[in-house]
C-alpha cells in the first residue's frame, strides 16, 4: 500500500496555528483526556495488534531459524543469519541493483518532476491536461501499470519496437529480456510510475512561493536561472528534501511493479532486494533468513536517510 | 510591469526577448512530458479495442480499424476475473467502511485534544513507510494463520483496515482541524448536546473530506497487491490485480487484447474516484499539515 500513500507536506510556518489549548469544551473539567483514549481506542487495538506487533516480532524473526511449516520448533540463532548474508552473494548483487534502482528513479523522477511542476505552475495553454495526464499513473494499480508496459515493450507487437522499425532502426530489441538493459528499462517504468506523487506535491509547493520574492529578483535584474536557483529552489526545500527522502523509502521498498515485468529477471539483473527476500521467504520458506534480509535492508535505508537529512539540517544551518 | 521607469527598460526588454524565446521551448517540453506520460495510457486504450488478428499483425497501425468491443466482451466472460473484481470490491468496501468508521472518531479526538496521542500517530505513520513489508508480511502470515484468516477475504480486509488506517486517520484529522471549534462551541451555547452538535454541524462540514478519505481508501485497496500474494492462494478468493498478474503470465502472452481491455476496466473505479478527489486530496493534506 506504500506506493499510493499521499504527502503530508511539511510547512515552515507551522507558528501560524493557533494556540488553543481549551481541552474539553462542554464535557466535564479534566475529562478530556479520558474521552480521547475511548475515541482513539477501537483505531488503537487493531494498529498495534497487526501492525505494531508483527513488525518488532519480525524484527525479532531476523535472529532465528524460522522456517514455514506447522509446529517446526523455532531457535534463537543470534546472528547466524547475518553471518550466512554475508556471504551470499547473490544477496549482495540484489541488494546493489536495489540501491542502483532506488536511487536512480528516485534522481530521475525527482528532475523530471521538477521540470513538469516548474512548466505547470506557468501560465501555458493545454495545462490542465497535462496535469491530468500526469495525475492518472498516482490512481493506477501498479499492476497494471507493470502489465500496460509489458505490452508497451513487447518485442513484436510492443509500440516502441514498431516505431523503431518505421524509422528504420534496429526493432528486434528484447527490452525485458536482456539482460544488459532490462535494469534501465525497468528504471525508466519506475520513473513514469512514480512521477505524478511528486510532481503534484512539487506544484503544491511551488505555489506557495510568494511572488513578491519573483518580482523582486525580477526587477533587480535577475535572470530567470538565478531567480530559480536563488529564489524558487531555497523556498522549496523542505518539500523537497520530503518527497525525496519518501520516494527513495519507497523504491527501495518496492515491489508489485518489477515483480509483475520481469520477476527479477532475466539472470537476476532487476532482482530488488524485496523480490530476493519475498523468493527466501515464501518459495523457499526460509523465514528467519528472509526476516534477516529485511533487517539489513532496515539499516541500510535508515544509514542513507540519517545521512541524507543530516546534511540537509547542516546546510540549512548554515 | 509597464509602468516601469524609462531607466529599466533594458532590462524588461531582454526579458521580454528571454520569454519569446523560452514560449516556444516550454510547450515543446509540455508537449514531450504529455507524449511520455499519455502515450502508454492512449496505447492500453486502443489495444483493448483492437481485434485479435489486428494485434497480430505487425504492419497495422497505431489506431484500431474499427472499434471492437470483443475483447471486453472476452475478457468479462473469464469467469475467474469476474470473480476477482468481485473479490476486490468485497474487499475494497469493507475496508473503506472499517476504516472510515473506527478513524472518525479517532480523528476527531486527535484534532480536538491535544493529546499526547497526536505524536505518538504521526510517529508510527513516519515509521511505518520505512520497515520493508518482508518484515512485517512473515509474521502476519503466522498470525492470521493461527486464528484461520488466511485465505480469507476476511483476513485481507483485517489487513488493509490497520494498513490504510493511519493515513486515512492523518488525513480527517485535518480536515476536523479545519473546522472552526467556535461553531462547535456555538452549538453547545444554544442548548444543542455534544452528539447534537457533532451530527448536524460537525458531520455535515466534515462531509467532503469524509469521502475523500473513503476514497482514497478505498483506491489503496482496490489498487493493492502485495498482502493478497502473500495472504491470498485460493484462485477463488483472488482480487483483481493478483488474477491479473497471473494471466500476464498464462494467457497474456497471446491475448494482448483482452489483457489490455481487462487491464483498462481494472483501472476505471479506482480512476474516476481518483479524478473525483484529487484537488480535496492535495488541498486537504496541504491543510491537514498546517493547521493539524
Amino acid at each position: 500500500m506504500t506506493a499510493t500513500v499521499p504527502v503530508v507536506i511539511p510547512k515552515n510556518g507551522t507558528g501560524k496555528s493557533p494556540k488553543r489549548r481549551r481541552r474539553n469544551r462542554g464535557g466535564p473539567a479534566g475529562g478530556g483526556g479520558r474521552d480521547a483514549w475511548l475515541l482513539v481506542l477501537p483505531a488503537l487495538i487493531p494498529v498495534v495488534l497487526f501492525s505494531v506487533y508483527p513488525l518488532l516480532q519480525g524484527i525479532f524473526l531476523g535472529f532465528t531459524d524460522a522456517r514455514a511449516g506447522l509446529n517446526l520448533p523455532v531457535n534463537v540463532n543470534g546472528i547466524d543469519n547475518y553471518v550466512k548474508l554475508s556471504g551470499n552473494t547473490l544477496f549482495w548483487s540484489s541488494f546493489g541493483i536495489g540501491l542502483i534502482w532506488a536511487f536512480s528513479v528516485t534522481i530521475l523522477q525527482f528532475l523530471a518532476s521538477l521540470g513538469l511542476a516548474l512548466l505547470l505552475n506557468l501560465d501555458l495553454r493545454m495545462r490542465w491536461l497535462a496535469r491530468t495526464l500526469a495525475l492518472v499513473p498516482w490512481a493506477m494499480p501498479p499492476v497494471i501499470i507493470a502489465i500496460m508496459w509489458r505490452l508497451m515493450l513487447n518485442p513484436t507487437y510492443g509500440p516502441i519496437n514498431q516505431s523503431l522499425r518505421a524509422v528504420g532502426l534496429p526493432s528486434d530489441i528484447n527490452w525485458l529480456g536482456n539482460a544488459s538493459i532490462a535494469l534501465p528499462v525497468v528504471i525508466v517504468v519506475g520513473v513514469w510510475a512514480g512521477m505524478p506523487q511528486t510532481t503534484i506535491t512539487l506544484l503544491a509547493g511551488l505555489q506557495n512561493v510568494p511572488t513578491e520574492l519573483h518580482e523582486a529578483a525580477a526587477i533587480d535584474g535577475a535572470s530567470t536561472w538565478r531567480r530559480f536557483w536563488h529564489v524558487t529552489l531555497p523556498a522549496l526545500r523542505p518539500i523537497i528534501v520530503a518527497i525525496t527522502t519518501l520516494d527513495l523509502i519507497w523504491n527501495f521498498n518496492s515491489f508489485a511493479l518489477v515483480y509483475v515485468l520481469t520477476a527479477g529477471g532475466p539472470g537476476g539483473t532487476t532482482m530488488l532486494p524485496m523480490l530476493f527476500a519475498y523468493n527466501e521467504a515464501f518459495r523457499y520458506g526460509d523465514f528467519g533468513y528472509a526476516a534477516a534480509m529485511g533487517n539489513v535492508m532496515v539499516i541500510v535505508i535508515a544509514f542513507f536517510l540519517f545521512f541524507y537529512l543530516r546534511g540537509q539540517m547542516r546546510s540549512r544551518n548554515s | 510591469m509597464t509602468t516601469i521607469t524609462t531607466g529599466t527598460t533594458g532590462t524588461v526588454g531582454s526579458l521580454k526577448r528571454g520569454r519569446m524565446i523560452a514560449r516556444p521551448l516550454q510547450y515543446l517540453a509540455l508537449v514531450l512530458y504529455m507524449i511520455f506520460l499519455g502515450f502508454p495510457l492512449l496505447f492500453l486504450l486502443t489495444t483493448a479495442f483492437k481485434s485479435s488478428r489486428e494485434l497480430q499483425s505487425p504492419t497495422a497501425g497505431f489506431l484500431p480499424t474499427s472499434f471492437d468491443w470483443d475483447n471486453f466482451v472476452q475478457a468479462i466472460d473469464k469467469a475467474n476475473l469476474v470473480t476477482a473484481a468481485g473479490n476486490s470490491l468485497i474487499v475494497a468496501v469493507c475496508t473503506t467502511v472499517l476504516v472510515t468508521v473506527i478513524a472518525l472518531p479517532a480523528a476527531y479526538a486527535l484534532a480536538r485534544f491535544r493529546t499526547k496521542l497526536r505524536g505518538i500517530a504521526t510517529g508510527w505513520i513516519l515509521l511505518s513507510q520505512v520497515f520493508p513489508f518482508i518484515l512485517i508480511i512473515i509474521p502476519l502470515f503466522l498470525v492470521l494463520k493461527n486464528i484461520g484468516l488466511i485465505n480469507n477475504l476476511a483476513g485481507l480486509v483485517l489487513v488493509y483496515t490497520v494498513w490504510s488506517m493511519p493515513f486515512a486517520l492523518w488525513m480527517l484529522q485535518g480536515y476536523v482541524a479545519g473546522i472552526p471549534v467556535e461553531l462547535e462551541e456555538a452549538g453547545a451555547m444554544d442548548g444543542a448536546g455534544r452528539l447534537r452538535t457533532l451530527r448536524t454541524i460537525v458531520l455535515p462540514l466534515l462531509a467532503p473530506g469524509l469521502v475523500a478519505t473513503s476514497l482514497f481508501t478505498f483506491i489503496s485497496a482496490w489498487n493493492e497487491f502485495f498482502f493478497a500474494l502473500v495472504l491470498i492462494q485460493d484462485p477463488n478468493l483472488q482480487t483483481l490485480p493478483l488474477a491479473l498478474a497471473r494471466f500476464v503470465g498464462a494467457e497474456g502472452q497471446v491475448q494482448l487484447g483482452q489483457l489490455a481491455a481487462a487491464s483498462l476496466l481494472a483501472t476505471i473505479p479506482s480512476l474516476v474516484f481518483f479524478l473525483l478527489i484529487q484537488k480535496r486530496l492535495t488541498s486537504g493534506l496541504l491543510s491537514g499539515a498546517v493547521k493539524g
